[in-house]
């Protein structure tokens, strides 16, 4: 069906003075960034509802982000150190594992959980605008108090290990500037791949659990229970494509000292990163404007 | 006149139906895998067609059609119209929750909308914090929401509970301090949709009177509601809706007596066949909803009868407190409000049967609405004159045969007693 164009509207002398035009489509660069800007309050409430939604249902929850972690870098520790021999580049497992689990975890929480952004939210985008933007970036702060606690859970076990006589090298002067802008990037990057997955599963609902399981098969497309070291020639290539290898190296890298700190790759990775949250807010944009329709 | 406030043109929105999908990417390959065998579509909805889909023949539904007005500044503007006039599209559109298919709005100012109190609430935080929650999602800031903090809580008098968690609130105080912040928006134009069916009369009266102090002070305000006498009350200026398209607009009470003209349609079943369509959510969808007279649906009923009003619909999950509710509306105001008790339901399609019972109603035309409600404060459904019907009285044994006004006329006995003998 075609919908033929409306007149255009007549433009009046005193034309000017309005403050909100609301019409049918927006080009692909309209973000309404100044929007997201002038709600700013709102991202700190959602971050506060969610922190004390948690908090106040379950005292199980802050223990399970420290719990769960754990058992999963003693399960590889077992498996794949223990049983397959994988070599942890002279690391103790536990090191190599929490160097690699902490900054993956983050990074697939923020992916999994913006990813569902429309589903579990459209009751309220059906009652009232404000930049829908602002859930998904609260989702990728909350996430944050997960981070932080697997983050200490790391920090004490290198105290640990130092105390014991390891030889790890933290690069400690460049710590505080490598691990925020590290962060920044697991944050950005889920946060780009989740507000692409929201926006294409608006129409098919069962998708999202394809995420679910396309994030932990990710994770093995990523160096995070082997070094980038190990992996042969023929898969290297592929590998380095993946944005989250220059992330997870790096990390490791600063953390422990472990290899050589590549520029290339980290480089590679920043690009994919600024590429895919922008894809990710344009098609987020494009989406929000009418998925009220489709439910 | 002065310069508009909101300025309308051509403004129109198409809804596709039909293929809208079956939400799930599993259904979508099952259905195409039974096209690709010759098979009937596995989901395709069979019997009667939707009353709204069959008109134009086409999976296509204009719901608001080349809309054009413009409300000017420091009014209350009404929007009246039946179900599916339009209206709850056209705030859609103004609140910026959909957008337009074509045609635009023009606002001067900061335009808020409420189309439901309390948007966002949380249960578990408490009165204060949900405050500024509520307040934030409304678009103000937390600085903004701090200064007039007292004026809210001392606007909706639950300022002993402000540090308690709002589940352990009554339904009473929730939608009490819900109003509380949106009353206090103070935006240039504030679109309402009938948020001020809810709550106590007191309560009722002092949102009524600030929505009168919102208009008095420059403001706009755009109005939507059912509430017919409330509507002349309050507005200057209205519109009226039917179909998508606009019958009119100028002053409230022409608009008014517009609407009531070309309103009246009786129908004694409205049935919704495309579970997809009927009104409702996850939980209830509304599926039928009749008047039955003497054991026939029927828009005409005897008011020496007992009559039936039903309504069906489906449960979709178990749910431990459902019920339903209806409202007996006659000359744009309620004549009467009865409720059914909430029940722990399963899943399945369920009938209740409200019997208003002969001698209670007045000879006069009368609509209905209808409510499913999940936990005593969720309204799940709101069909509103969802269906009409007209009462007549058989032959009179009276002297007196003019009207007889009242909402309702129930057969009230007089006992006759004389007090001092005339012999």
């Amino acid at each position: 069906m075609s919908i033929p164009p409306a007149t255009p509207a007549p433009q009046s002398p005193e034309e000017g003075g309005w403050d909100l035009t609301i019409r049918p489509t927006s080009g692909w660069f309209e973000l309404h960034l100044r929007d997201v800007w002038r709600y700013r309050d709102l991202l700190w409430m959602f971050v506060h509802r969610d922190f004390v939604a948690v908090y106040k249902q379950t005292i199980l929850g802050p223990i399970w982000f420290f719990i769960q972690p754990l058992l999963t870098t003693l399960m590889f520790t077992v498996v794949f150190s223990g049983i397959a021999k994988v070599p942890t580049e002279g690391l103790p497992p536990l090191l190599f594992y929490l160097a690699g689990t902490t900054p993956w975890n983050y990074f697939a929480t923020c992916l999994t959980k913006t990813s569902t952004t429309f589903k579990d939210n459209a009751n309220l985008f059906g009652k009232v605008y404000f930049p829908r933007l602002i859930t998904p970036m609260s989702i990728v702060i909350s996430t944050l108090v997960q981070f932080v606690i697997q983050l200490l859970t790391f920090a004490l076990a290198i105290g640990w290990y130092l105390s014991k006589g390891e030889a790890l090298h933290p690069q400690w002067l460049m710590l505080p500037l490598g691990a925020p802008l590290l962060l920044l990037m697991l944050g950005s990057l889920g946060l780009g791949m989740g507000l692409m997955v929201s926006s294409l599963t608006t129409k098919y609902r069962d998708l999202a659990f394809l995420v679910q399981f396309a994030v932990q098969l990710a994770m093995y497309a990523t160096p995070v229970v082997y070094p980038l070291s190990m992996v042969p020639d023929k898969y290297r290539f592929w590998i380095e494509l993946n944005p989250m290898t220059g992330i997870i190296e790096t990390f490791r890298w600063l953390h422990l000292g472990t290899g050589a700190f590549n520029a290339h790759a980290l480089g590679w990775s920043v690009c994919c990163t600024m590429g895919i949250l922008l894809l990710g807010v344009m098609i987020f944009s494009r989406v929000e404007k009418s998925f009220m329709d489709h439910i | 006149m002065s310069q508009p406030a909101i300025s309308v043109h051509g403004l129109s929105k198409l809804y596709r139906l039909g293929e809208l999908g079956t939400g799930s990417f599993a259904h979508d390959l099952n259905r195409w895998w039974h096209r690709v065998r010759g098979r009937e579509d596995p989901y395709s909805l069979i019997g009667k067609v939707n009353d709204r889909s069959s008109r134009g023949n086409s999976d296509y539904v204009w719901a608001l059609q080349d809309l054009d007005f413009e409300v000017p500044q420091g009014r209350v503007f009404g929007i009246i119209g039946n179900n599916g006039a339009g209206k709850s599209t056209l705030l859609k559109i103004l609140s910026r929750v959909t957008a337009p298919t074509r045609g635009e709005v023009r606002v001067r100012g900061r335009l808020a909308s409420l189309l439901e109190v309390g948007t966002g609430f949380h249960p578990e935080l408490t009165g204060r914090e949900n405050l500024f929650l509520n307040g934030a999602i409304l678009g103000m800031r937390r600085r903004e929401i701090a200064s007039k903090l007292d004026e809210i809580v001392e606007f909706s008098g639950v300022g002993a509970y402000l540090d308690t968690p709002v589940k352990r609130y009554s339904s009473g105080m929730y939608v009490r301090l819900a109003f509380a912040v949106a009353a206090h928006l103070e935006p240039e134009i504030l679109v309402v949709d009938e948020v001020l069916a809810v709550g106590d009369v007191e309560f009722q009266k002092r949102c009524l009177g600030k929505m009168q102090n919102v208009a008095g002070s420059g403001r706009t305000v755009l109005f939507v509601s059912h509430n017919l006498a409330a509507l002349r009350t309050l507005c200057q200026d209205g519109m009226v809706l039917r179909h998508g398209r606009m019958m009119g607009s100028g002053e409230i009470n022409a608009m008014v007596d517009l609407y009531l003209q070309t309103s009246r349609q009786s129908l004694p079943e409205v049935r919704w066949d495309n579970p997809a369509s009927a009104p409702g959510d996850d939980l209830l969808r509304l599926r039928a909803v009749r008047v039955v007279n003497a054991q026939e649906p029927s828009a005409v009923v005897r008011i020496d009868q007992a009559l039936h009003l039903e309504v069906e619909y489906d449960l979709l999950a178990a749910h431990p407190h459902i019920s339903s509710s209806i409202h007996v509306l006659t000359q744009g105001s309620c004549a009467f409000v009865a409720g059914s008790t909430p029940k722990p339901l399963e899943p399945g399609r369920y009938l209740h049967r409200y019997v208003i019972p002969a001698h209670l109603l007045n000879a006069c035309h009368y609509s209905i609405n209808i409510f499913l409600i999940a936990s005593a404060t969720q309204f799940r459904v709101i069909q509103r004159e969802v269906l009409d019907f007209e009462a007549t009285e058989p032959a009179r044994q009276s002297d007196y045969q003019g009207g007889i006004i009242g909402a309702v006329r129930p057969a009230i006995d007089c006992e006759h007693h004389p007090i001092t003998p005339t012999h």
